[in-house]
């Protein structure tokens, strides 16, 4: 019995053409109910489903849902369809809900904004390119998804287009995703050259016949190449990139797309391959390997940058590398439960980022707040929950997830990874922590009063109704926020693990997902549960909650204690300083050996090389030529009468020869 | 009795010296006599095969020959007062308009 | 006997033509062409075709020419003058091309056709004592098998009388 998920992701399409075809004419009301009804209904019909998948019989899982032939070429065809098991019912819920709640939001945060229904438009297209990937059926339809998210976070990033900077990260944003997705091509390629389709339970039951790979072979190829179009879209070394340069957007955006949903995409397709990465042991270290020190990378440059969001862009990408981190060891479940978390924990810090931005219109700068508490309480407490979640302060939902992985990576031996992993997971504390202080503490160090809005993002209607000082946003604002935190409180608590007696449900539930096409001897290490591993589980968690009590103390000392100290011990790191403050100067690397090159030949071997001399000269030359020739036709045109009788007589002698040479042969 | 190929040499000899007038000559008018003299010349060639083919048809298309000539030197004529007309020389080189 | 006059009447034919060619007067060079007419009834003559001789006579010489020298009369058309700018392709490529064609064409008739050998023309009696090319016998072919012909030209005679009526009319 069919479900009919196809409204799920059509809810939100048909909300973006409406807005976007007739939005300009719409008065807010109309764009804002249009926007968040379609996206309430598609959560709520999302809700049905997961109470009907809750009744269905275990061999009905995966529930998969075919309605019509998209494309056949030769032997290989694909479909429109719809695969609904655990994984994608999770994703499914995420998506909808925590978009759901952004949407709600946006309507206060881009009140004053031009473009109101351009924006709710682009964020339903995204909407329905997300729903697409993650409820798609074959790989050719998740790629859709895929690129539709590219492209929906290429709208947002540059959003305010006529600003430089944003409408450099956007085309920033698409190519470096492109450069990822030529990898993930290159995957489906040899998918369909060895398996013929690239229908998720086909490939799977084929894959499942392949031994476990000892050496690189085709799974690994496969493998590694669907990795590198992962780091394009999740922002892992070396295509991370983009996600700071695509904090130019809306803070709705960097919540929804660059946070929740769309820089999970790369999770998500690594967990749904499982079956290929499980036999692939190569490829599934180099997942590992890469979410390890992405993890660490990040969060080292997260320590020492001033503005709040991209502090947060640089903390999702580390979280993210944790994600990558949890299903590199192939603990995959582990990796899901740290992205639900990390939806919630990750939404809600860069909506009340927002609402701070809001507040002091428009204002970025960490060294311009401080103090913050007072005038804003009720952002302050939803933050305050936020950056105790993530720096995985015990029960909060991080808590828990964070400290899966780490086990789990533990367990399965990379000793090193997690110990990569602790240290980051300081450092993560450290630098929310700092954050949180900056803040929220100390003295207010920006403008109090004043009539001209400055700020980085072009909040400029904002200056309008005179820069009131610091205050708190409109509820519209603010209840997201207050349903995130609670989410963030007790979203960790499905996956309660057994060690502190709870029952792992979360685990337990994605189980088959991750088992049904896992090779014989079990890569997937089970192991909670046996005596000597609890205590070294314990043990662990004891260790990672130590390191966030250590970043956290870290952060208090120096932020809050002796705040002098910061700046004596910048100009005492001096060169170290300034190149970890620059990113470690990646950008400038890429530019230099890649993008340079790249235009360099571009200008001087196709443009003027090829285009200019070949295509231009063939083209110019043969009108020369044509030219040359008519000139010399010309001639004969004389106007002269008797030239015209001598062509004639000229004419007809070479005829007459010609029939007396044949005749008299 | 003259053989065939006399009278074809003749024609041939005929022809040629109108196909030089009509290329050497500058006067319109002694142009078109030159033509007049092509086809006469041709009118021999038909008459001296009739002559040997021993078929009349070879007279009746002589008699064609002369009707068309006849009126193509009327007209031709009349085309040739209207340019005197107009361009005032019946020098074929002056009347070059069409000259780029 | 036939030899002679054809020799005489085809020299006469050929120094007329020549003449037309060399005199610079046109009212000179349509005298000789009249010569020429005449000398080629004369050789029709002696290849039987009465009819034909007679028509080229009345027609050509007789109203043709005629036409022509009328039109030089009307015209006033004087000596050639000499322009500066001949059109060199006429005479370069004309006289060669020319020579090249009258010598192929006498080569070819010559040697090739076999037709030095056939003799045509002296006294040819077709049926009772009319000639060859007696008028009755042409008026038969003339007016059965081709009278289609026959009557198209007619009409050509009445466009080109049309035609010169109306081009030649002065402007008012």
């Amino acid at each position: 019995m069919s479900l009919h998920l196809w409204i799920i992701p059509l809810l939100p399409l048909a909300g973006a053409a409406i807005n976007g075809l007739l939005g300009k004419r719409f008065p807010k009301a109309v764009v804002d109910a249009i926007a968040l009804g379609s996206t309430a209904a598609a959560f709520l019909y999302a809700l049905w489903v997961a109470v009907q998948f809750f009744r269905l019989p275990a061999d009905q899982i995966p529930h998969i849902e075919r309605y019509a032939t998209w494309m056949t070429a030769g032997t290989f065809s694909a479909e429109y369809g719809i695969y609904l098991d655990q994984l994608s019912l999770v994703m499914l819920l995420i998506v909808t809900g925590v978009g759901f709640l952004i949407h709600v939001y946006s309507v206060g945060y881009m009140e004053h904004e031009g473009g109101y229904y351009r924006f709710f438009a682009y964020l339903n297209i995204f909407m329905f390119f997300m729903l697409t990937l993650v409820l798609a059926n074959n790989y050719l339809l998740m790629f859709v998804g895929w690129e539709g998210v590219g492209l929906a976070s290429y709208l947002l990033i540059g959003f305010w287009f006529l600003k430089d900077s944003a409408a450099n990260a956007g085309k920033k944003a698409f190519i470096t995703n492109r450069v990822g997705d030529f990898g993930f091509l290159i995957a489906l390629f040899l998918l369909i050259k060895h398996f013929g389709t690239l229908q998720y339970d086909t490939v799977f039951k084929a894959v499942s016949a392949y031994p476990v790979e000892t050496s690189a072979g085709l799974l690994t190829a496969i493998g590694l190449l669907m990795l590198f179009g992962a780091t394009g879209k999740s922002a892992q070394i070396p295509l991370y990139v983009w996600l700071p340069d695509a904090m130019e957007g809306p803070t709705p955006v960097s919540a929804l797309i660059h946070a929740a949903t769309m820089v999970t995409a790369g999770v998500y397709m690594v967990a749904r391959s499982n079956a290929v990465f499980d036999r692939a042991p190569i490829a599934l270290m180099a997942v590992a390997v890469i979410g390890t020190l992405t993890a660490i990378f990040a969060a080292s440059i997260g320590i020492l940058q001033t503005d709040i969001k991209k502090v947060l862009a640089y903390s999702t990408i580390s979280q993210l590398g944790y994600m990558f981190m949890g299903c590199g060891v192939a603990a995959y479940g582990a990796g899901i439960f740290h992205l639900m978390t990390h939806a919630f924990f990750k939404a809600l810090l860069f909506l009340s980022a927002g609402a701070i931005i809001h507040g002091l219109g428009g204002e970025q700068d960490m060294r311009h707040m401080g103090g913050l508490r007072k005038y804003m309480p009720k952002a302050f407490w939803c933050m305050t929950i936020a950056t105790f979640t993530i720096a995985g302060f015990p029960l909060l939902a991080a808590f828990f997830s964070k400290d899966e992985i780490l086990w789990k990576t533990w367990a399965s031996g990379n000793h090193i990874l997690w110990l990569i992993g602790v240290v980051a997971a300081g450092m993560t504390s450290f630098y929310m922590f700092r954050l949180w202080f900056l803040t929220f503490f100390g003295e207010y160090r920006g403008e109090l009063a004043t009539d001209a809005g400055h700020g980085h993002d072009s909040h400029d209607a904002h200056g309008e109704h005179g820069h009131a000082g610091p205050h708190e946003s409109p509820m519209i604002m603010i209840v997201p926020l207050m349903i995130l935190a609670l989410l963030c409180i007790v979203g960790g608590w499905v996956g309660w693990p057994r060690v502190l007696a709870g029952s792992d449900l979360f685990d337990h539930f994605l189980d088959p997902v991750f088992t049904t096409y896992a090779p014989a001897p079990a890569a997937t290490e089970a192991v909670s549960g046996h005596e000597e591993e609890r205590g070294t589980e314990i043990a662990l968690m004891f260790i990672s909650v130590a390191a966030a009590t250590i970043g956290g103390l870290g952060a208090w000392y120096l932020y809050y204690k002796r705040t002098d100290l910061p700046a004596r011990m910048a100009a005492a790191a001096g060169g170290l300083y300034t190149f970890v403050l620059d990113k470690y100067k990646v950008d400038e690397f890429y530019g230099a050996a890649i993008i340079q090159p790249i235009i360099l030949i571009s200008t001087n071997v196709l443009w003027k090389g090829v285009d200019t001399a070949v295509i231009d000269g063939a083209v110019n030359e043969s009108a020369a030529g044509a030219q040359d020739i008519s000139d010399g036709l010309r001639q004969m045109q004389s106007g002269n009468i008797r030239s015209y009788a001598g062509w004639v007589a000229f004419g007809a002698a070479v005829v007459i020869a010609f029939m007396v040479w044949r005749g008299v042969r | 009795m003259v053989p065939l190929s006399y009278y074809l040499v003749l024609s041939a000899i005929l022809f040629a010296c109108g196909v030089v007038g009509f290329l050497i000559k500058r006067n319109i008018i002694t142009i078109f006599m030159s033509i007049e003299l092509m086809l006469n010349a041709v009118n021999l060639t038909f008459v001296a095969f009739a002559a040997e083919l021993r078929a009349l048809s070879g007279h009746v298309f002589v008699f064609f020959v002369m009707v068309v000539a006849a009126a193509e030197a009327a007209v031709g004529l009349a085309i040739i007062i209207s340019v005197f007309r107009t361009r005032e020389t019946l020098n074929v080189d002056r009347v070059n308009l069409l000259k780029l | 006997m036939h030899l002679v006059l054809f020799l005489i009447f085809g020299a006469l034919c050929v120094g007329a033509a020549i003449n037309l060619l060399v005199q610079k007067h046109p009212i000179n060079s349509a005298l000789s062409l009249i010569v020429v007419m005449g000398s080629l009834a004369l050789l029709y003559l002696l290849l039987g075709a009465e009819f034909v001789a007679a028509v080229q006579v009345i027609v050509y010489a007789g109203a043709v020419m005629v036409l022509f020298v009328f039109v030089i009369m009307l015209l006033n058309a004087g000596e050639e003058e000499v322009l500066p700018h001949t059109s060199r392709v006429a005479v370069t490529l004309g006289i060669p091309g020319l020579i090249v064609g009258l010598a192929i064409g006498v080569w070819v008739i010559a040697h090739y056709a076999g037709l030095d050998r056939v003799n045509i023309g002296g006294p040819t009696v077709s049926n009772g004592t009319e000639s060859f090319g007696a008028p009755s016998f042409v008026a038969r072919l003339l007016f059965r098998d081709f009278l289609l012909p026959f009557e198209v030209t007619s009409i050509l005679i009445l466009v080109a009388i049309l035609g010169a009526v109306v081009l030649a009319r002065r402007e008012e």
